[in-house]
């Protein structure tokens, strides 16, 4: 019998490995070869994914990312190389796995996902794999998907953990949970640190990558238990796992838009309360930052919590977010530029204070301390 | 009566430990307001709860021995 009608033996002697396997075999290998998944980011979760998707004979894969490849993601983006510093990820990645698995088809979508265009994309695969790095995009594809009736195959860090999850699977009851039936409510900007802010071992998104890369292998191929309606949380200091069951929200409970048209109107920054548009806070490059750093007319304020690095080197007040949050402090400057470590808080500083002080102009150091050096 | 208590991610530093025990507290609001309390930038975290590894929302009655855990959001990738 042959595996997949088109391909010859070349491909059977690829996969023996897998194909030998108990429960997988020639079924699971034709099942990957048949299937259509969909990675959504090509960073730290994204590149393993695809990597070992890719290695395995998943049939088509779908890469969306809009991003450039950086110097500071090859730690853990391991796809990329130093010569690939400004190329766009989705394009260097399809070419890349091309030359890992020239017998599949490898689609690259190097534009930003957007409730606007993710209907039309993510209804041409059968899984999706979310390798995203904010809220705005993780609420965005979660509901699609349950939209669309898709199974997502859920990964994302913090620091030294990892959280993997399947959703929108129906389990032997029937039922189907998904993001929201874990967290409702997303977090306030700058409340949860992403990985330019926290930092991150570049092999977490490894382990977790290759975690959701296996989730998706056993769905797809009818292998194994996968984490249908769980959450398994991973430690990697302590190496302990921890397994949480999920149940399905009510539906008249859910916040989920309640069609693909309630869909398309929702506005996900401002559901995580990102405000744009009307916009209070000036970003300040850092070049016009050097430039007015030893001024007297602006105060220059660190909003990073106690103990975070670099040490500013600057004449600067400290004045953490958390503490802004409660109380607002007198300013006797009338020009205040704010900074943290990659400019999200510093801008989210920076609208609570004008808030306070409406009359006073407000700066927000673009990319943070860390684009001075 | 006593509950075990585990916390994830940024909640490990903030509490600086990751696993403890908490007495005489009834329900899940109780375990929230002891640990603010004691801990006040638990006010700024949003986290979701799970007791005996299943999540739960709203306000949840305790009994001794049981496993909660504060699990907040991640979005790193």
């Amino acid at each position: 019998m042959d595996i997949y009608g088109s391909i010859d033996i070349k491909g059977i002697a690829r996969y023996q490995r897998q194909i030998t396997l108990k429960n997988f075999g020639v079924t699971g290998q034709r099942k990957l070869y048949k299937s259509k998944v969909l990675v959504i980011g090509a960073g730290g979760l994204g590149c393993p994914i695809l990597q070992y998707l890719a290695a395995a004979g998943v049939g088509t894969l779908g890469i969306i990312d809009h991003d450039t490849v950086e110097l500071n993601n090859l730690h853990r983006q391991i796809l990329y190389t130093v010569a690939d510093v400004g190329r766009l990820k989705a394009d260097c990645a399809a070419e890349k796995l091309s030359q890992f698995n020239p017998d599949i088809e490898i689609i690259s979508y190097p534009l930003a996902l957007s409730n606007q265009n993710a209907p039309l994309i993510l209804s041409k695969y059968d899984v999706i794999i979310d390798g995203s790095d904010n809220f705005p995009t993780r609420y965005m594809v979660n509901d699609a998907c349950v939209l669309l009736q898709l199974p997502l195959i859920y990964g994302a860090l913090s620091e030294y953990e990892g959280q993997v999850a399947v959703f929108n699977v129906a389990d032997a009851k029937g039922t189907k949970a998904n993001y929201r039936d874990i967290f409702p409510n997303p977090p306030q900007p700058g409340e949860v640190l992403n990985c330019a802010e926290a930092g991150v071992l570049g092999v977490l998104p490894g382990i977790i990558g290759t975690m959701q890369a296996n989730e998706a292998i056993k769905l797809i191929s009818g292998t194994g238990e996968p984490l249908i309606n769980q959450m398994l949380i991973y430690n990697s200091l302590n190496n302990e796992t921890y397994k949480i069951n999920i149940t399905a929200t009510a539906e008249e409970e859910s916040q989920l838009p309640l069609d693909l048209d309630a869909f398309l109107l929702t506005d996900y920054n401002w559901f995580c309360g990102i405000r744009t548009g009307a916009d209070d806070v000036f970003e300040m490059s850092p070049g016009e930052f050097r430039e007015i750093m030893f001024d007297d007319e602006y105060a220059i304020i660190d909003v990073r919590e106690s103990g975070e690095l670099p040490v500013a080197s600057f004449d600067h007040i400290p004045m953490p977010l958390s503490e802004l949050r409660k109380h607002i402090p007198p300013i006797n400057k009338n020009k205040v530029v704010l900074f943290c470590h990659s400019g999200v808080r510093s801008h989210i500083a920076g609208e609570l204070l004008h808030q306070a002080y409406p009359d006073k102009e407000f700066y927000s150091l673009k990319g943070g301390v860390l684009r001075l050096n | 009566m006593k509950v075990e208590i585990l916390v994830f991610g940024r909640l490990t530093e903030l509490l600086g430990q990751s696993r403890f025990q908490l007495e005489n507290v009834a329900d899940t609001n109780a375990v929230s307001k002891v640990l603010s309390n004691q801990y006040p930038g638990l006010q700024q975290v949003n986290y979701q709860i799970a007791i005996d590894q299943v999540v739960v929302h709203g306000n949840r009655p305790l009994t001794n021995g049981m496993t909660v855990a504060l699990m907040p959001p991640f979005s790193g990738g």
